[in-house]
Parts: C-alpha cells; sequence; structure tokens
C-alpha cells in the first residue's frame, strides 16, 4: 500500500503566461467573436439615442430642432455610421444563429436552418420598408 | 446572481436582441445618416408628435429602447468579464450593466407615459 497523499494548506504556485488583454487580435476567429460581442455597446448608444429623441419629441419643437441639429454634426454623424456597421453586424450574426437556438419541427421534420434564417431575413426586409413607409410619410 | 433570476435575464437578452437586429438597422439609417445628410425628407415635428399620441407607438418606443438595453446589460456584462480579465468584480459589474437598463427603461416609460 502506498503512502496517503501529502496536502499541504498552502496553494502552489504554478508558473502562468499573462494573457494580454488585447488576446483576442491573434486570431480572425476570436477577433470576430470579440467584434460581435462589442455590438452591445452600439445597440445601447442607440437606444439611447431612441430615448434622447423620445424626450425631445414631448419637449416641444425646440428642443426637437436641436436634437436635429446635434445629429448634423460630424461627431455623431461619425458615431451614428460607425454604430450602424455594428448594429448590420449584429442583424446578421443574429440572424445566422437563429437557426441554432430555434428548432421548428414540421409534422417530425426538421425545418432546415436555411427556411429559418430566410424567414428571419424577410421579416427584417418587410419591417424596414414598413417603418420607411410610416416614416417618409411625415 | 440569484439562481431563479437567469432565465429572465436571458429571456430579455433574447429578446432585446432580436428586436435590435429587426427594427434597429433602419432605425439608425434613418434618423443618424439619411436624414442629417439630406438623402430623405426627415418626418416633421407635427408628425413625430401625433404619432407619439398614439398608445401603439408609445408602446412600441418603450419595447425599442427598453428591451436592448437589456439586451446590452446581459452582453457587456459577460464582454467585461472576458475582454478586461475582471470577473473579480462580478456584483459591481451586475449592477452597473442591469442598474442601468433598469434607469434608462424606468425613463422611457416615465417619459412616453407623460406625454398628454
Amino acid at each position: 500500500m502506498s503512502a496517503p497523499p501529502h496536502y499541504t494548506p498552502y496553494h502552489p504556485k504554478w508558473y502562468r503566461r499573462r494573457v494580454s488583454v488585447w488576446w483576442w487580435l491573434e486570431k480572425r476567429s476570436s477577433t470576430v467573436f470579440v467584434l460581435r460581442e462589442l455590438t452591445s455597446v452600439a445597440v445601447a448608444f442607440f437606444a439611447i439615442v431612441c430615448l434622447w429623441q423620445v424626450r425631445a419629441v414631448t419637449q416641444g419643437p425646440e428642443a426637437y430642432a436641436r436634437f436635429l441639429a446635434w445629429l448634423r454634426t460630424p461627431l455623431f454623424l461619425v458615431l451614428n455610421a460607425v454604430a450602424f456597421l455594428f448594429v448590420l453586424f449584429h442583424a446578421v450574426t443574429w440572424f445566422n444563429l437563429a437557426p441554432k437556438a430555434m428548432v421548428v419541427r414540421l409534422q417530425g421534420r426538421r425545418l432546415p436552418d436555411g427556411i429559418i434564417a430566410g424567414a428571419n431575413y424577410a421579416a427584417w426586409l418587410v419591417l424596414s420598408g414598413a417603418i420607411t413607409w410610416i416614416l417618409l410619410r411625415g | 446572481m440569484a439562481r431563479s433570476i437567469t432565465p429572465l435575464l436571458w429571456v430579455l437578452f433574447s429578446a432585446g436582441g432580436t428586436i435590435a437586429a429587426l427594427l434597429f438597422p433602419i432605425h439608425l439609417f434613418l434618423i443618424g445618416l439619411a436624414f442629417p445628410l439630406g438623402w430623405l425628407e426627415a418626418p416633421t415635428y407635427g408628425f413625430l408628435r401625433s404619432l407619439v399620441g398614439h398608445p401603439l407607438a408609445r408602446m412600441y418606443l418603450f419595447v425599442l429602447i427598453s428591451l436592448p438595453l437589456f439586451h446590452w446589460a446581459h452582453r457587456f456584462r459577460y464582454t467585461l468579464y472576458d475582454g478586461l480579465q475582471i470577473k473579480h468584480l462580478t456584483a459591481l459589474i451586475v449592477v452597473l450593466c442591469y442598474g442601468a437598463a433598469l434607469a434608462g427603461s424606468i425613463m422611457a416609460a416615465a417619459t412616453l407615459w407623460s406625454i398628454p
């Protein structure tokens, strides 16, 4: 019989390489992953712009004119252009993942991934068209 | 984080992600680029004011603002953990992220419900 294992109360000091905060730039797949995670910042940014717009509209025509003037400044044009690219990236990655998250069965058969992703893209087109139609009537 | 609230936070993340994916690109394109750059004509104040007078439009706007904020809170929380390796600050991050989403939602609700 071997001797019982001997435990020490102290944690051994393993050697660990410190991982850089920029670890995700070393591989393309991890860069795409982190960029996808960062789309949430653009989502929050635009949610706040929407809240700002709603508040401006409720405060009156002058407040709304000031809001529109802010959006015409180069700062906000650049921020909005960058946010738009990130939001588009979020939409595409979200729709492409939808078939993995949502398994639909029809008469016992699993619907192919392409149909579920396609339905999401179709809904995207229809809603975008409807919103544009409503806002351009004013 | 209590185990019982985790599924709710995940549902909010998921619903907010879907709202942001379906509705944010077109709204951001119109209000952030097409209207300020003069590619398309922006709606008048009077039109928007009458639009937010409608209860359905207010509900739409609340969902449009609130759910994507919770989507951000959930995703950004994990971005902070993994990206900056600050898992030891869990409690602070949770309070800041979901707290900010809650504050934004309450502000949106208060603004929308105060419209005469």
